[in-house]
C-alpha cells in the first residue's frame, strides 16, 4: 500500500504483476512469428535450416535487449532448459521413435553413444590438456586438467535437439537417421555421469582423488544408465495401466501422457539419473499400450500437442541460444576455440571410422562410407552443451567464462557449418533418401510373415539374433503384458488389423468425398 | 553312440556346397555341427521331427511352414545335408561380396511365396492367405473380418484381376521392401 487511494481510478497500469507470464507469452510469439516469416520468404529455409535463422534472429534480438536495456538479459538458464524445454523435444522424439529400427540398430547406437562420447571425451581432454602444458593458450588462461576434463565431457556429447532440427528437413534415409539419431539421445547418460564426474573430481581434488572414486564414477555410469532407462520403462507400463481405465473420461487421456511422461523425467533427475533416457524409454514403451487404448481423437491430439510444443521448445531454445551470445562476459581465446573446434570434428571422424569398423564387423547391413561421412558430419552440438557449461561453478572453475564462449563458438560452428552444408552435401553423394509412406496390406502382412520366417530359420540355425529376440519378446508380451494393460484385445497381430482399420477407413473417405449426396 | 565316421565333411563336399551356395568355408563346418547335432539318429539326414523338436521353432505360428520349406526339394522326407544348405542360402545377404544364384531378391521372394502357395499351382489363393493370417493373428479374431482382410489384401495385389495373387504379383506389392534387408541373416563364420 504505497500510496493512498483518493478516488476510484479509471484504470491502473500493473506491468510487475502479470511480467514474467507476459514475458514468455512474447517471447514464444515472436519465436512463431519468426518461424512463419522463414517460411514465407522464398529460398531462405531452402539454403539455411531453421535453427540457424532462430538463432540469428536471436541474435538481433539480444543485440537490441542489449543496448536497450542496461541489464543483461539471458533467458537460457540450465533450470528453464531442463526442465521445461527439454522434456517435450524429447518425448516426442521418444514417443514417435521408429522402435522396430531403432531397436534393430541398438548394438550400433549403443557403440557409438557409450564407447564414442567416452572416446572424445578421452581425446579431445587429453589433446586440450596436451596443448595447454605446451602453453598455446598463455599465461593465466590454462585450464587444469580436471577443469579440461569437464569441459570436455561437455562438448562431447551430440546434441539431441540440434541433430533431430537438422535430420528432420532432410529426410535421410532411416537406418543412417536412427543412427545419428539414436546416439543423440542414449549419450546423455555418459555425458551426465562424465560430467558429475569430473565436477565433483574437480571438487575432491586432483591430488586426493583414489581408485575409489574412479571406481564408483565406472558404476555410477551403469546407475545412471540403466536407473534413467529402468524407471522410464517403468512409468510406460503404468501410463498404459491407467489409460486402460479412461474409456469414461475420454477428454483427460492425452493428460496422462504428458504428465506421467513428465514425471518419469523428473523422477530420474532426483536420483541425478537420466532424465533424457528415462523419458525416451517412457515414450518407447508406453506407446506400444497406449495407442490401442485412448480413443482416435485422443491419439490426434496426442499427436499434434507434442508435435507443437516439441518444435516451439526447440524453437525457443535455438532463439535463446542466439540471445545468450550477446552478453558482456566473454572471454576470447582463439588457440582454444579453434583447437576445441579441430579437435572436436577431427576426433569424431577418427571415432565414427573407428567404430563403424567395428560394427560393421556384427552387422548385417554395412555402414558405407558414405555413411560415416554423414554420421561424423551429422555430430552437431547443441544447447544440452550449453546448458550444461552455465552450470560450472565459477569459483571451482576460473576458465569458465572461456568456456562459454568456446561452447557458443563451437555450437555456431557446427550448427552454421554443418548444418548449412549437410544439405547439399547429402544431395552431391547421393545419400539414399526416405521414402515415408504408410504400409499396404500387403506389405504389412508379407513383411510379418518374413519376420516369423526369419525368426525359425535363426532357430534352426541355431543363432540367436534380432528376429529370435524379437519373437521371444512378442510372445512374452502378447501373453502377460498386454493382456493386463490393454482394455480390449485384438490378437496376436494387432498391426495388420491396424492396418486393415485404416484403409477401409481411408476407402470410406474417399467414397464420401467422391459422392457427397450419399450422407 | 553310432558310427560318426561317415559324418564327416569332405574337403570336395565342401568345395562343392561353397560352389552352389556361397557359404565360406567357415560357415558350412558352423552349420554342419549344428546338423548333426539335429541329427538325432546319426544317419546324415534330418526328418520333419528333428526339426519340429527345436523347442523355440515349436512355438512359431508359422512352424510347419517353416520345416515344410526345407523339404520341398526332397522326395522321400528327409533332407541331407547339401539340401540343407540350399535351403538356408537364400538367407545369405545380398551383399556380401560373393554371389549366388539362390540369394537374389527374386529367390527370396520366390522362397515366400512357395511357402504361402501349399498346392504349388503358381498362385495365392484366398484360403491360401486365409491359413497364413489364421496361423499369424490367432484365435482372438472372428472368422468374418479374416476373410475380409484376405480379400482386400488380394483386391489391393492382384492387377489381372483373377482373385488370386500371382508370383509377380507378389513381387510388385513388395517392391518398396527392402527383401535383402527383411530375408537376410549374418551367419556365424
Amino acid at each position: 500500500e504505497g500510496h493512498k487511494m483518493e478516488r476510484y481510478p479509471i484504470s491502473i497500469v500493473d506491468f510487475a504483476r502479470v511480467k514474467t507470464p507476459f514475458i514468455i507469452g512474447i517471447w514464444i510469439l515472436s519465436a512463431s512469428i519468426a518461424k512463419i516469416g522463414f517460411h514465407m520468404t522464398p529460398k531462405l529455409h531452402l539454403i539455411f535450416p531453421e535453427s540457424c535463422l532462430l538463432i540469428v534472429v536471436g541474435v538481433v534480438i539480444g543485440v537490441v535487449l542489449y543496448f536497450c536495456t542496461d541489464v543483461a538479459v539471458s533467458p537460457l538458464t540450465p533450470n528453464t532448459f531442463f526442465f521445461y524445454m527439454l522434456p517435450p523435444i524429447i518425448l516426442d522424439a521418444g514417443y514417435f521413435m521408429p522402435n522396430r529400427l531403432f531397436f534393430d540398430n541398438l548394438g550400433t547406437i549403443l557403440l557409438m553413444a557409450v564407447v564414442g562420447t567416452i572416446f572424445n571425451i578421452a581425446t579431445i581432454g587429453g589433446s586440450l590438456y596436451a596443448c595447454g602444458v605446451m602453453g598455446i593458450y598463455g599465461e593465466g588462461e590454462t585450464p587444469g586438467l580436471m577443469d579440461v576434463f569437464l569441459f570436455a565431457s561437455l562438448i562431447s556429447a551430440v546434441d539431441p535437439v540440434a541433430v533431430l532440427a537438422v535430420f528432420e528437413e532432410i529426410h535421410v534415409n532411416e537406418i543412417l537417421y536412427i543412427v545419428v539419431f539414436g546416439e543423440s539421445l542414449l549419450n546423455d547418460a555418459v555425458t551426465v555421469v562424465m560430467y558429475h564426474m569430473m565436477e565433483s573430481y574437480n571438487e575432491i581434488g586432483l591430488d586426493k582423488i583414489i581408485a575409489q572414486d574412479i571406481a564408483s564414477g565406472v558404476g555410477s555410469f551403469f546407475v545412471v544408465a540403466l536407473g534413467g532407462t529402468a524407471i522410464g520403462i517403468i512409468w510406460g507400463f503404468l501410463t498404459g495401466l491407467v489409460t486402460r481405465f479412461t474409456d469414461h473420461v475420454r477428454v483427460i487421456e492425452p493428460i496422462f501422457i504428458f504428465v506421467m511422461a513428465y514425471l518419469a523425467y523428473l523422477n530420474a533427475e532426483i536420483f541425478h539419473m537420466s532424465g533424457i533416457l528415462a523419458i525416451t524409454f517412457c515414450g518407447i514403451t508406453m506407446k506400444n499400450y497406449v495407442e490401442s487404448n485412448i480413443s482416435q481423437k485422443s491419439h490426434t491430439t496426442v499427436k499434434y500437442a507434442l508435435k507443437m510444443l516439441s518444435s516451439s521448445a526447440e524453437t525457443i531454445i535455438f532463439m535463446f541460444l542466439g540471445v545468450a551470445t550477446v552478453n558482456n562476459k566473454h572471454v576470447w581465446n582463439t588457440w582454444f576455440v579453434v583447437l576445441t573446434i579441430a579437435f572436436c570434428s577431427v576426433f569424431r571422424v577418427i571415432g565414427v571410422i573407428w567404430l563403424s569398423a567395428l560394427a560393421n564387423r556384427f552387422r548385417l547391413h554395412k555402414l558405407s562410407r558414405v555413411d560415416q561421412f554423414v554420421m561424423s558430419y551429422g555430430g552437431l552440438r547443441g544447447a544440452v552443451a550449453f546448458a550444461l557449461v552455465l552450470l560450472v561453478d565459477e569459483n571451482v572453475v576460473k576458465q569458465k567464462n572461456m568456456f562459454v564462449t568456446t561452447t557458443i563458438a563451437v555450437i555456431y560452428f557446427t550448427v552454421f557449418l554443418q548444418g548449412i552444408t549437410i544439405k547439399p552435401l547429402v544431395k552431391i553423394l547421393n545419400v539414399k533418401r526416405a521414402n515415408k509412406r504408410k504400409p499396404t496390406m500387403n506389405e504389412r502382412i508379407h513383411e510379418r510373415f518374413m519376420d516369423h520366417l526369419m525368426a525359425g530359420i535363426e532357430d534352426i540355425v541355431g543363432k540367436t539374433g534380432n528376429y529370435n529376440v524379437r519373437d521371444k519378446f512378442k510372445r512374452f508380451d502378447n501373453r502377460f503384458i498386454r493382456p493386463l494393460l490393454i482394455r480390449d484385445l485384438k490378437g496376436a497381430e494387432p498391426k495388420i488389423i491396424e492396418t486393415y482399420s485404416k484403409l477401409t477407413m481411408r476407402d470410406a473417405m474417399e467414397v464420401m468425398r467422391r459422392n457427397p449426396s450419399t450422407i | 553312440m553310432g558310427n560318426k565316421s561317415s559324418l564327416f565333411l569332405r574337403n570336395e563336399e565342401i568345395a562343392q556346397i561353397q560352389e552352389e551356395t556361397g557359404f565360406t568355408p567357415n560357415q558350412i563346418e558352423r552349420l554342419f555341427s549344428r546338423f548333426t547335432s539335429l541329427d538325432r539318429n546319426d544317419c546324415g539326414t534330418l526328418s520333419r521331427e528333428d526339426l519340429m523338436r527345436i523347442p523355440e521353432l515349436a512355438i512359431n505360428p508359422l512352424c510347419e511352414r517353416i520345416v515344410h520349406s526345407f523339404f520341398a526339394e526332397s522326395n522321400d522326407d528327409r533332407v541331407n545335408f547339401r539340401q540343407f544348405m540350399n535351403v538356408l542360402a537364400h538367407f545369405r545377404p545380398l551383399r556380401d561380396n560373393k554371389q549366388s544364384k539362390l540369394n537374389s531378391r527374386e529367390e527370396k521372394l520366390k522362397f515366400a511365396f512357395k511357402m504361402y502357395d501349399l498346392d504349388d499351382d503358381g498362385v495365392i489363393s484366398r484360403d491360401e492367405l486365409l491359413s497364413i493370417l489364421h496361423m499369424m493373428v490367432g484365435a482372438n479374431i472372428s472368422q468374418d473380418q479374416l476373410v475380409s482382410i484376405a480379400e482386400r489384401t488380394i483386391l489391393e495385389a492382384d492387377l489381372c484381376c483373377q482373385g488370386k495373387i500371382s508370383f509377380e504379383d507378389f513381387c510388385k506389392a513388395l517392391d518398396r521392401t527392402d527383401v535383402d534387408q527383411k530375408m537376410s541373416i549374418r551367419f556365424l563364420n
